[in-house]
């Protein structure tokens, strides 16, 4: 009996280790095969020029276009949502943090929000878009990204709020600052690790998006100036140039697939590394 | 001094209110509007004749979201019986028996495979799981497939919803007390039979949810899936086939859309549908977590 329950147990260990060691193994095959296929159409041209004419059947040029979009869109959105989501996430936990069962209520809401696919962004962003009869550009991209962004923004910087210690929140206000100087001074500057963690990955959630720009931002070659100008961003890029039957095309496609991958990549990596330095400076 | 502090004081204090009702106000205005936008099609049919019939021929007039949404049903089933597994075993590994660099290592690990954009793993789904559907899997079961199918869907899904799925579950688990755990184990439970009664009994409603999530993502992962999905409207039990999951169909027709009557506001109408099913499932499970965290 007891022999059986031994390995039973030995089993279950090796294989739930198995299974763990896998996920490990997937990511670094995911993005093994990303960089050997693309490795021989990545030089520098992609990443400093915009296409030129005859670039879909394989003719010169870049992705340069398609990075500076996305950058843009990104950027743009992850300002609207500082802009909406800082001040959100403060406010749930200054103002409300007496009411315990609101804040609760709020961040159930939140989450649920979060869940809402980027695809019905998109297709609200386009419904937008027609009720005030624009175009497809840039700025349609980046408000539709920034309602995406929002939820993740607020959630994650709340998160970190949510664990100063009450005391810090009491002093201030002993000391005789309003409410909102307690969120801006003294809760604004203890969150802060959280606060960049929170912009890192709206930032990189924002760049790597592709169902919620497909409607909104349009598709252009040159890289926009305006804010009424259509926007490639780098993940439609490379969805259209995968579309190709042409086989150059295609390896461009995957060559766009390893920036793409590379700047996610710097992006999480930078999250992370900063929210663990500036946590160690901070009251625990 | 005392009045500009006052004043700021109300203007920032008014801004943060108005930023969080935005945002709390966000899924009803964004329900209201692609309601809006379908309403015609809605007023026209019926909304079960929509939803259930499988005709479509937008050309026609013929809107049956049937056959997408059995699409979407199959593939967000199968990604769903492939993540299933995995995730309940490596968050077991994670949280009971792992070794704290093992924790160090995989944390990064799963942060970048949740932050991987989805046309990164559709672009590996064609490159890797698209070929070995069509050379390995399905001459193995003896038939044929472009490799486009919904097993590839479903596959490429998996992968994609596991980091998310894996962390809810790493969260349940370890809010396991650590009383229950030595109580179990000085009873002379072995390590597993402690997983099983205690870890994996006490959370049921936990994981169900952490499940219930991962389900209403995959639901309405658009891209990756249509990249390697096939996008052919019909509906088949076979998994080498290949089906038409109701975002896809959004994604890939807005090009078309305003071309012929109607069609845009089918679309808003799947987009609608999509919201709604999965705010449901968001809105029930999530319930189910935070009533369990509060006990």
């Amino acid at each position: 009996m007891r022999r059986i329950k031994i390995l039973e147990e030995k089993f279950f260990v090796i294989l739930s280790a198995f299974m763990t060691y896998s996920l490990i193994a997937v990511l670094g095959f995911i993005i093994l095969v990303i960089f050997v296929k693309g490795y021989s159409a990545l030089d520098w041209d992609m990443v400093l020029k915009t296409p030129k004419g005859g670039y879909y059947y394989g003719g010169e040029g870049g992705v340069l276009n398609a990075i500076v979009g996305s950058v843009y869109i990104a950027f743009g959105a992850t300002l609207i949502a500082i802009f909406i989501g800082m001040p959100a996430a403060l406010y749930i936990n200054v103002q409300l943090v007496r009411y315990k069962r609101t804040q609760n209520t709020i961040r159930y809401f939140l989450d649920a929000l979060w869940g809402i696919p980027s695809i019905v962004y998109g297709a609200f962003g386009f419904a937008l878009m027609l009720f005030f009869g624009m175009n497809a550009s840039l700025l349609a991209g980046i408000i539709t990204v920034a309602l995406l962004i929002s939820p993740i923004m607020v959630r994650t910087f709340d998160e970190v709020l949510s664990t100063i210690p009450k005391g810090l929140h009491e002093a201030s206000l002993a000391l005789g600052s309003t409410r909102t100087e307690t969120a801006f001074k003294v809760m604004f500057k203890q969150g802060f690790p959280g606060f960049i963690t929170a912009v890192l990955l709206s930032f990189g959630r924002g760049i790597g998006d592709a169902a919620s720009v497909l409607f909104t931002a349009g598709y252009t070659d040159r890289v926009p100036t305006n804010l009424d100008e259509p926007a490639a961003t780098l993940p439609l890029a490379i969805f259209f140039q995968l579309g190709s039957p042409i086989p150059e095309v295609r390896d461009r496609a995957f060559a766009s697939s390893i920036i793409l991958t590379v700047i996610i990549l710097i992006i999480s990596l930078t999250a992370r590394y900063l929210s663990k330095r500036y946590s160690k400076t901070n009251l625990k | 001094m005392q009045i500009r502090r006052f004043f700021f004081d109300k203007i920032t204090g008014f801004w943060m209110v108005a930023a969080l009702v935005t945002i709390l106000l966000l899924p009803v205005i964004i329900g209201i509007g692609l309601y809006m936008k379908a309403s015609p099609i809605v007023s026209q049919q019926l909304f079960f004749h929509l939803i259930f019939s499988s005709k479509w021929a937008p050309s026609l007039g013929e809107f049956g979201f049937w056959p997408f949404i059995a699409g979407s049903l199959y593939v967000t089933f199968l990604s769903f019986l492939f993540t299933a597994p995995v995730c309940l075993l490596s968050a077991i590994y994670l949280t009971q028996f792992s070794t704290k660099q093992l924790i160090r290592v995989m944390h990064p690990v799963i942060d970048v495979l949740a932050g991987l954009p989805s046309v990164i793993y559709g672009v590996w789904g064609i490159l890797v799981i698209v070929p070995f559907v069509s050379r390995i899997m399905a001459p193995f079961f003896n038939t044929t497939s472009s490799g486009y199918s919904i097993l590839a869907g479903g596959i490429v899904l998996a992968v994609m919803c596991i980091p998310y799925t894996l962390n809810m579950l790493i969260e349940v688990f370890n809010t396991v007390p650590k009383g229950l755990r030595e109580a179990s184990l000085s009873l002379g439970a072995t390590f597993w039979e402690l997983v099983k009664h205690v870890v994996i009994r006490g959370n049921y409603p936990g994981i169900i949810s952490a499940y219930g999530l991962g389900i209403a993502k995959a639901f309405g992962e658009t891209i990756a899936v249509m990249m390697v999905v096939g996008n052919v409207v019909k509906i088949s039990g076979n998994p080498f086939d290949a089906a038409y999951p109701l975002p896809a169909l959004i994604a890939n027709n807005y090009g078309e859309m305003l071309s012929i009557p109607m069609y845009d506001s089918a679309l808003m109408f799947a987009a609608f549908l999509l919201l709604i099913i999965i705010l449901i499932i968001n809105l029930f499970f999530r319930y189910l977590i935070h009533k369990t965290k509060r006990q």
